[in-house]
This record gives C-alpha cells, sequence and structure tokens, in this order.
C-alpha cells in the first residue's frame, strides 16, 4: 500500500502539472480528480474479487513504476521503424511512452471531409463540446479501477470523429509504444476516443508495442458508434514480453451498427484484457474475435461482455489461443440479453491449442438471461494437436515439424484470415514464422487459398 | 535380381496391450497388384497403417523393407519420401489449410528428397489438372480446407487424387472402397487402373470383393488373426464373396 500512496502522489503531482502546463478545461480537471478520487477509495482489486481473483496481478500492484518519460524523437525512431504502417495507413498517430509524438505521426491535413483523427490536447481546443459529451462516458471509473488508474491519467490521447454518412478508406492506425532509455520500470496510461454519426465505415488499429524492458502499459479505449456504421477494430498487442498490459475497450453500439473487433495478442509478461460491447440500439451486430499466442512464462486473461439491451440484435465471438512453454491463458466470455432483448442470436466459442504440457487454459463462458425468446450458444474445446492430422500430413512427406507448424498456423488462421487490415495480417504472420519456424514464403492466405489460377 | 518393392517378414505387431499382426510375410514385386480380404479385426488394416509407420503401433518382431531398405527405423514422412503412400480409410479432415498448398508441400518434399527440381506453382497446376480430370473432380476441391465438409466418397476420391498427384512406387489403399456408390466406385477403380504399372506396386486392402472387379489383382490374400493364411489369384476373391470367410478358417483346421 505504500507503493500504491506513492504512486497516488505521483498521479496528482502529475495532474497539477499537466493543469498548470496544457492550460487543461476545468471539466476535464474535474473528470481526473473524481477518478483518482475513486481509485483512492478503491484501490486495486481485491484478489478475491470475481472479476479478478483469476488474474494475478501482483506484479503490478507490488510493484514501483515511474511515469514514463518523454523520450527525443530519435530514441524512438528504432522501435517506430519495427511497428509503423508507413504510407499503407491512411493517418498514424504515435504515442510515445504515453506522450503524443506529433513529428513520429503522419495526420495528412484532411484524411477526407468529415474525419477527425488528432491528439487530445487539439481536441479540447477543436472538438470541445463533442469531445467532452464522450470522454469517461461508457468505460466509467466506477467500472474498474485500472480504467479510473487510467482516466486520473488523462494527458494526450488519441481522439477520432468521423461525420455521418462517411467511409474512410484505408486503415487508421494508433501506435504506442514503450521506450525505456534505463533505469525503473516505467507506466504510461494510453487513452483513445472514437466517436461516429450514422453511416460510418472506418477500420481502425491500435498497436502497442515496446522495445524491451519492464513497464506497465495501463491502456483504455472508448468507441461510441453511432446508427448503422460498420467498425473494423483491430487492437495488436506486441509489447515486450517483460512489460505488463492492461486495457479496457468499451464499445456503445446504436442501432444497426455492425461492429468487429480483432483482439490480438503475442506479447507482454501478464496481459489482461476487459471488452465490453453494449448494444444500446435494436439490429446492433457484434462480432469479438481474439486471437493469443503465447510460449514462455506469459499469461493473458481476455474477459469480455457482449451487453445486449436491445432486442435483434445477433452477435459472434470466437477466441483462440495457442500456448507453448508454461503459458498460461483465460477466456471469461459473458453473455448478457437483458430483459426485452427479444430475439437476440448469440454464439461463442473458444479453442485452445496447447503445444506444451505444460500450458494451462481455462475458459470460463457465463449466460445471463433476462429475455425469453433468444438464442444462445457457447463451445468451448481444449487440445493438443491432432495426432491423426499429423499422421496424415506425415504420411504425405512433410516433417513432423513442419506438420506441427502447418497445423498451428491453422488453427490461427481461422481468425487470422478475418482480419482485414493486411499489415495486422502480415505482423502475425511474421511472428508466427519467427516464433514457430515457419518457412519464409508461407502466408494464411496460401494456406487458405494456394492459388486461385487453379480454377 | 533386384530387391522386390516390398518384403514383410514374419512381422508382429500391435498396439500396447494387444498384439494384431503374429507373423505376417508378404512380398509386392514392382507391377503387382495385391489384395488382402479378411474380416474386421484380422490386422489388415493395422498391416497397411504399419508399413506407413502409424506411430500408435509397436512393431515387435519381423521386418519390412522397401526396395530393399529397412523402412522400420524410418518416420512417416521418410517413407512417404521414399515413395510408400497410404490412402487412408478414414481420411482427416484439417480446417484452414487448402488441399492445393498441401500437395504442393507433399510433392516438393518428396522431389527435394529424391533430388529433383522443386515445382513451381505453374507446373504444380498443370500436375493437378490433369489428376483432377482423370478424378473427375471439381476444381473448387484444391481451394478447400482438406477434407473439410467433404461426404465420404468425396474424401475417398481426394485420397486417391492425392495419391495420384504424389506418384508413389506403392500404393496402399485401405478400404478405400468403403462407403462409395457405384459411380464414384469406378471413378477411383479407374484412377487407381491408371496408377498400375511395371514401376508400380498396388496393395488394396477391402471387406468386399466389388472394388476387385474393376481393378483385377494378381494375387489376393486372405488374413485371419493377424496372419496371411491363403493365397491365390483372383478368383480367391470371388470365392470369399460367395462363400464368406468361414472356409478359410475350416480349411485351415482341417490342415493343422
Amino acid at each position: 500500500m505504500a507503493q500504491l500512496a506513492e504512486n497516488l502522489a505521483t498521479d496528482l503531482k502529475q495532474f497539477t502539472q499537466f493543469t498548470l502546463h496544457r492550460k487543461a478545461p476545468t471539466w476535464l480537471d474535474q473528470i481526473r480528480l473524481n477518478a483518482i478520487s475513486r481509485f483512492h477509495v478503491t484501490g486495486f482489486p481485491h484478489p478475491k474479487d470475481e472479476e479478478w481473483r483469476f488474474t494475478n496481478i501482483t506484479p503490478i500492484t507490488r510493484g514501483s513504476f515511474e511515469h514514463a518519460p518523454v523520450v527525443s524523437t530519435e530514441a524512438a525512431e528504432s522501435v517506430l521503424q519495427k511497428y509503423t504502417f508507413g504510407e499503407e495507413a491512411a493517418a498514424e498517430l504515435v504515442f510515445v511512452n504515453g506522450h503524443f509524438s506529433p513529428l513520429l505521426s503522419r495526420m495528412p491535413a484532411a484524411v477526407k471531409r468529415g474525419v477527425t483523427v488528432t491528439c487530445f490536447a487539439r481536441a479540447v481546443e477543436a472538438s470541445g463540446e463533442l469531445f467532452r459529451a464522450h470522454l469517461g462516458r461508457y468505460a466509467t471509473i466506477e467500472s474498474n479501477p485500472f480504467v479510473a488508474l487510467n482516466t486520473g491519467a488523462i494527458g494526450d490521447g488519441a481522439f477520432i470523429h468521423i461525420d455521418k454518412n462517411t467511409t474512410v478508406d484505408g486503415v487508421i492506425h494508433l501506435l504506442f509504444l514503450s521506450t525505456r532509455p534505463g533505469g525503473e520500470p516505467t507506466v504510461a496510461h494510453p487513452r483513445v476516443l472514437i466517436t461516429t454519426g450514422e453511416n460510418v465505415e472506418v477500420a481502425i488499429v491500435e498497436s502497442y508495442a515496446g522495445d524491451g524492458g519492464q513497464y506497465w502499459t495501463n491502456a483504455v479505449t472508448e468507441i461510441a458508434a453511432g446508427a448503422n456504421c460498420r467498425i473494423d477494430h483491430n487492437k495488436l498487442q506486441l509489447e515486450s514480453t517483460d512489460a505488463y498490459h492492461t486495457s479496457t475497450l468499451h464499445v456503445r453500439l446504436d442501432r444497426g451498427a455492425q461492429f468487429v473487433s480483432h483482439s490480438i495478442t503475442l506479447g507482454a509478461r501478464l496481459t489482461r484484457n476487459d471488452l465490453i460491447c453494449h448494444m444500446a440500439g435494436e439490429g446492433a451486430y457484434a462480432t469479438l474475435n481474439g486471437l493469443v499466442i503465447l510460449s514462455g512464462e506469459q499469461q493473458c486473461d481476455n474477459h469480455t461482455l457482449l451487453d445486449h439491451a436491445m432486442p435483434n440484435c445477433p452477435s459472434h465471438e470466437l477466441y483462440k489461443h495457442v500456448l507453448d512453454g508454461a503459458a498460461g491463458g483465460l477466456f471469461k466470455g459473458k453473455i448478457l440479453v437483458r430483459k426485452g432483448a427479444q430475439k437476440t442470436d448469440s454464439k461463442q466459442n473458444s479453442k485452445c491449442l496447447l503445444l506444451s504440457e505444460r500450458a494451462t487454459f481455462n475458459a470460463m463462458p457465463a449466460l445471463e438471461i433476462y429475455a425469453d425468446d433468444v438464442k444462445c450458444t457457447h463451445g468451448s474445446t481444449t487440445g493438443p494437436v491432432d495426432d491423426e492430422a499429423l499422421f496424415y500430413i506425415r504420411s504425405r512427406g512433410v516433417s513432423l515439424e513442419a506438420a506441427r507448424h502447418l497445423l498451428t498456423y491453422a488453427f490461427a488462421a481461422d481468425v487470422t484470415r478475418r482480419i482485414k487490415v493486411e499489415p495486422v495480417r502480415r505482423r502475425i504472420e511474421t511472428f508466427m514464422a519467427e516464433q514457430h519456424g515457419l518457412p519464409q514464403d508461407l502466408r494464411i492466405q496460401d494456406l487458405a487459398n494456394f492459388d486461385e489460377a487453379v480454377l | 535380381m533386384s530387391a522386390p518393392l516390398l518384403e514383410v517378414r514374419n512381422l508382429h505387431a500391435g498396439l500396447k496391450d494387444k498384439q494384431i499382426l503374429k507373423g505376417v510375410d508378404l512380398t509386392i514385386n514392382a507391377g503387382e497388384v495385391h489384395a488382402i480380404m479378411g474380416k474386421n479385426g484380422s490386422g489388415k488394416s493395422t498391416l497397411a497403417n504399419v508399413i506407413m509407420g502409424r506411430e500408435v503401433y509397436e512393431v515387435t518382431q519381423g521386418e519390412i523393407t522397401f526396395e530393399g531398405k529397412d523402412v522400420l527405423d524410418m518416420d512417416p514422412e521418410e517413407r512417404a519420401r521414399e515413395g510408400i503412400f497410404l490412402a487412408f480409410q478414414y481420411p482427416v479432415e484439417i480446417p484452414g489449410v487448402s488441399t492445393s498448398y498441401f500437395l504442393k508441400a507433399a510433392v516438393n518434399a518428396t522431389r527435394k528428397h529424391r533430388g529433383l527440381k522443386e515445382l513451381d506453382a505453374a507446373e504444380m497446376i498443370k500436375l493437378v489438372k490433369e489428376k483432377m480430370t482423370l478424378l473427375k473432380m471439381d476444381p473448387s476441391f484444391m481451394n478447400r480446407a482438406i477434407n473439410e465438409g467433404f461426404s465420404g466418397g468425396e474424401k475417398k476420391r481426394n485420397e486417391v487424387f492425392q495419391m495420384a498427384v504424389c506418384d508413389p512406387r506403392l500404393c496402399l489403399m485401405d478400404e478405400t472402397d468403403s462407403g462409395l456408390d457405384i459411380d464414384a466406385l469406378k471413378v477411383v477403380a479407374n484412377g487407381a487402373n491408371q496408377l498400375r504399372g511395371k514401376d508400380r506396386g498396388i496393395l488394396i486392402v477391402t471387406h468386399y470383393q466389388r472394388l476387385l472387379d474393376y481393378v483385377v489383382p494378381d494375387y489376393v490374400h486372405v488374413m485371419t488373426d493377424g496372419r496371411i493364411v491363403k493365397t491365390d489369384g483372383p478368383e480367391l476373391a470371388k470365392k470369399l464373396e460367395e462363400l464368406g470367410y468361414d472356409w478359410v478358417e475350416k480349411e485351415l483346421a482341417a490342415a493343422v
């Protein structure tokens, strides 16, 4: 607790600095103060807290984390090179250690009419009312202490707003990098707010990556999707293997909005993701796909909530885990069907491939249904690579090692081939090729569709 | 004289706690088609799988040589590259991997082993198209995941198709005829007949004589309780179809 008090003191100090430095409006001051006070009361989640008892957050609660420092553009260049989408992104906002880096970012003056992609400081100036109306409204400080901590530390962040009837070509990339000059472990609290008018189509990627060492990323993203929007959200977590990553993604869908989430966890020593999708309008459609590939001592807990509040909302969820070494994975998928949310059609599936006998996986589906005309199903499978399939592949001349890789790749491909953003898919492919020694020329789309010319 | 294509000597094999093969002797020369018939549980499928190197079976005694080389120490993939192919009784579904990708990997692994140039995409397509025509296959097969959602008949046809593409020296066909309707049976038989040749041996494991009407074997063996107990020409298959297996067992008992 001594550490906690210290943290809070630091938060307050930083807060004061921020206020003085940025001349933040009083309403934002208030949000931050409320959040800090909230965290003061709750502290970190108790190990016996139902929502947290499976996630061992002691390395975070016992740890000592300095606020991550501002580093020079040059210092961030090398890590940026590894993770930038370059020209493949329509716009790319880069945050280093939680601080917005205008020099490393690419914000074409206007991606398009009606599209705002900017940092919080600018959002406060240019989109004050809109920004204020949404910030902190979905991911509330009461929902979880990590959100409170993040909210208390709001400084820089990414704000995306898209006016109604706009289709954004290309992908908007938000890149959060951690780089440490050395010394004490650091923490950053990335924050993202995405709002859209009606009938918007957009693809957004959030990447989290670092260049090594012990640090903690505590991210919060809020998305408010207008009626009939089509939002493709991808989260690519490639943190350093000694890092900690906690995140909350809170999505609110208006009438007829379609939301697709791809949550990819490849990095961090400890990951805890909370994803809440609130179907607040009739006919909203949520698809939550996840892929977790871990080895060594890595741990990842994914908690999702599909909150069906209105009738006629379908939702699909598929989470896949590939666990090697002594890695541990947990998937807790809750489907909540509120009173009146008739004709809900929800399917949940989690699958885990265990590549080692020491790896462990837990699936915890939870259905809470208060309507009487609904369809909800869930399923879960966990197991090693199928011996039958291995023998079949080997009997055609393919080596044991290659057969294992092929089956692992194919297992993940179930999620990866659905990803529409090419640089995201490529990064997963590269990661798998490095981790699982696949031949250089093997691509996920090849597996599924080797050569159309055959037809 | 060169070594036979396949030579099985006094082969004993089985699962951990169950002996299945109890001294099998079998010689197949290049150019020959052999059929092994027998009741359920007689060990005929086990024999095919042991020749391919399925690890669940343990060989406790005896030897298997392929073109004079001891194969018992070889992994299944090495046996495949040497030229042995097993068409599975129950082909495995592999979601996420297209048949085309899989075949390219398989063909090139074998070609590499034999010191041949690996096929590029264009050459592969040419080969695949030729064999698809032979097996009367819908081109969409190639872009479907291996056996995923295939009917029983489609899976079997896919096995013979893969066999044709892989160009093995020894074809082991494990109950390829089961689950096929008469049209599919003819297509599969035609595929097998096309593979018949002076450099290749074929071993057909089957319950029934009907495939053997189309692919007429040079030798028919009867397997009972883990041993080959009778060998004769193709007429033996007809006799088994008419009279069942009991007379063979009676004959055996009488001989003792």
